[in-house]
């Protein structure tokens, strides 16, 4: 380990970005449902009103429209506040003020005013909460033109990305997987561990295919790699980290090199993140391609709560590692 | 002491005795105890008309010619503007304000402009222009130029001006009553004395955006004043068919905030009503304004205004705020008719220059449709 690391669990890692900015910057405020005297709903910000007390870490009536809205407000006039919300499956509750005030107020404005501002929080699906508490919001979000779009997948990552989005001076939407808090891993204790939006991150290099996965989903990209290269394939996992922007740079020159893709993503399929980044391979690197893009994704329906119904709704390593073979014309 | 533990005793025999929870019920150590009777009280302070001079609200005579000016402005700006709608040379919706000068200008009259903050929906000519937004660059908004105070990226509904604290025109009913409340929120946070006043329609009375505000604003304390133009119809919604209370300020009751009815018709009256109750919001005492007004015009250029007789409208056009303080110059020999003559047709000249202004203005080049998305230039858009 490295002096300058320390293994954090995810949620730790959030919590130390959140409190090293809010230590810099005295704009820097953190609101939500039970953020404060609960110590946050997935204790991401626990022992943060210790230390920066009720003025700069607040508890919110459950009044999501409203506080998100505040927010807007308060970074329209000068702070920077990170909006907490209990579960983005809550955020639909918000979404006029995300899509129509912090995604444009600034281009409204021509350009007069700018909205630094993190709307944070768990994202995606936990177990057999049902489909009204499962949502993966990353597609939805990244249709929008005016909000950045951040989904981590690893602690370290995690920090770096959401130190830079609170930097940031436009919105972001920085989307923690619910699963992943208890996560550990080794993360920078630099103070200034910044980490840019849209730079992509490849976590593996190989020859023989590309996979393409953000979140929990780069979990299973990597554990199909590992089968991969049991049989004696080289897969080259890339991680995103940043959906909008995009690097989709990155991601074409390993397209160019392995001439195959397979994108894992577990947002539902329909338009989705997984849609355009297939349409922007074949709109860039056509050529290249040796074999159709596959993707794996949530089933195309509401998360639903059985056991064995849920666990197939989910993107499936299975699945993953099929199309793998499949691009590669493996048997 | 005593006496109460024996009710609470007597109360939770009860409980067991019927099976059901009973008035004053010990949950989770928690006193429950339901008051016999429940009285709200509450009477509301009434900004009448003719009740205030400028005197009264501290203002000279040369601002009340100010606010006469501005008033005049704003409506030779609009029925302008309404001529160039009809020409064609203003697309999308054109909301008028027409008949509720004496709110806007009002307000701008009693606040710090440049200190103190704005933000309202899409009826938002009036106030910027109160504001003092010129009218050069309010016309060539409407007229999609790149001069306009949006770059010609807002249109009518989407005015904007950072330099005078105006966070916008919104097109979202009730949707920019919480931003209201967060620029409030960061005015207490930064200790600067700021207040925002937040403008809404009554039709916004029915977003739950709006309530929720008013909540967030009376439980953190911000200094903001709600001000309900309440100019009785949302639409061709009269508010008696939308609301089952129309009497909006009594939701301040239910907010544990102030609150006050102010006749919209007066400029002083509301710039009275204003000035107390910044007064109050800069010692963190959040209120609700509803002040009523009228629009002379359609809910916007394509509404022939059919849900509402001529009478009421004549009737409504008696009160007219430019002619009321028009009588009240006169009658306070602040100037003369030939004065307030000569004020018009300046008005009426600048209105003109800045429809040659706005005609004179360029589109916007192509290449600024991908400027202010984001902060950054180089932002990697789809092409
Ligand atoms: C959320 C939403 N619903 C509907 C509309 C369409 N709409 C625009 S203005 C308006 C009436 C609002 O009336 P009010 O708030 O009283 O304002 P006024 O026009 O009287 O100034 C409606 C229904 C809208 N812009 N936003």
């Amino acid at each position: 380990m490295h002096s300058d690391m320390a293994e954090l669990q995810f949620r730790e890692a959030i919590r130390a970005a959140m409190v090293e900015e809010m230590e810099r910057d005295e704009n820097i405020f953190l609101m939500g449902e039970e953020v404060a005297q609960y110590n946050g709903a997935y204790k991401v910000s626990e022992g943060m009103l210790d230390r920066f007390g009720p003025k700069r870490v607040i508890d919110t009536p459950i009044s999501e429209n409203g506080f998100a809205g505040l927010g807007i407000g308060a970074a329209l006039n000068g702070l920077r506040p990170i909006i907490e919300f209990m579960t983005f499956n809550f955020s639909f509750v918000a979404f006029d003020q995300l899509i129509n005030n912090a995604a444009k107020i600034r281009y409204m404005s021509g350009g007069q005013f700018k909205l630094p501002i993190v709307f944070r929080g768990p994202n995606g699906a936990a177990g057999q909460l049902g489909a009204t508490h499962s949502t993966s919001t990353e597609s939805i979000y990244a249709t929008i033109p005016g909000l950045k779009v951040v989904a981590p997948s690893n602690p370290d990552d995690a920090k770096g990305l959401l130190k830079s989005a609170i930097r940031d001076d436009d919105p972001v939407i920085f989307l923690e997987s619910e699963v992943m808090y208890g996560l550990r891993g080794e993360v920078s204790d630099e103070p200034d561990y910044l980490i840019p939006l849209g730079k992509a991150r490849i976590a593996r290099e190989g020859e023989d295919v590309t996979i393409v996965a953000h979140s929990k989903s780069y979990w299973i990209a990597l554990r199909v790699a590992d089968r991969l290269a049991e049989e004696g394939y080289s897969a080259e996992v890339i991680d995103p980290r940043t959906l909008r922007p995009l690097d989709i740079d990155t991601i074409v020159a390993s397209i160019k090199k392995t001439n195959r893709c397979v994108i894992i993503d577990e947002s539902n399929p329909y338009a989705s993140i997984s849609s355009e980044i297939a349409y922007q391979i074949q709109d860039r690197a056509f050529d290249y391609l040796d074999a159709p893009i596959r993707r794996i994704t949530a089933k195309d329906v509401p998360a639903p709560y059985a056991k064995n119904l849920m666990e197939y709704y989910m993107p499936q390593e299975d699945d993953a590692y099929e199309a793998c073979k499949q691009v590669m014309y493996a048997g | 002491m005593a006496s109460e533990t024996k009710k609470r005793t007597r109360q939770r025999d009860q409980v067991e005795e019927q099976g059901v929870p009973a008035e004053g019920a010990v949950v989770n150590g928690q006193d429950l105890e339901i008051p016999p009777r429940i009285e709200v009280k509450h009477v509301f302070t009434n900004y009448q008309a003719g009740k205030y001079g400028h005197k009264d609200v501290g203002l000279s005579e040369e601002q009340v010619l100010g606010m006469y000016r501005n008033m005049l402005l704003q409506r030779r700006f609009e029925e302008r503007a309404a001529q160039m709608y009809g020409k064609q040379k203003i697309a999308g919706f054109l909301h008028l304000y027409i008949g509720q000068e004496a709110v806007s200008t009002g307000a701008a009259q009693a606040i710090r402009i440049g200190h103190d903050s704005v933000i309202t929906a899409y009826r938002d000519h009036g106030i910027g222009l109160a504001l003092g937004m010129t009218a050069d660059e309010c016309m060539a908004e409407l007229f999609g130029k790149i001069d306009g105070c949006s770059r010609g990226k807002g249109g009518s509904m989407h005015y904007f001006k950072a330099e005078k604290r105006f966070f916008g025109g919104h097109g979202i009913v009730g949707a920019h009553v919480p931003v209201g409340t967060g620029i409030a929120f960061a005015h207490k946070y930064r200790e600067d004395g700021g207040v925002c006043l937040t403008f809404l329609g009554d039709g916004a009375m029915g977003q739950g955006a709006v309530h929720e505000a008013f909540n967030l604003a009376a439980l953190y304390e911000l200094p903001v004043i709600f001000i309900i133009e309440n100019n009785q119809y949302a639409m061709g919604t009269a508010i008696d068919r939308a609301f089952a209370e129309t009497v909006f300020i009594k939701h301040a009751i239910s907010n544990n905030m102030e609150a006050a009815m102010v006749n919209g018709m007066d400029v002083f009256a509301v710039c009275k009503a204003i000035q107390d109750h910044a007064e109050l919001a800069r010692r963190f005492k959040p209120s609700i304004l509803e002040i009523r007004t009228y629009r002379y015009r359609g809910h916007s250029m394509s509404d022939p205004g059919k849900y509402r007789t001529k009478e009421e409208l004549e009737r409504k056009k008696q009160e007219d705020p430019i002619i009321r303080l028009k009588a009240y110059i006169r009658q306070h020999e602040i100037a003369s008719n030939e004065d307030l003559d000569r004020i018009d047709e300046e008005v009426k000249e600048e209105v003109m220059r800045a429809v040659e202004f706005a005609e004179n203005s360029p589109l916007p080049p192509l290449e600024t449709i991908y400027e202010d998305v984001y902060t950054q230039e180089d932002y990697p858009f789809l092409a």
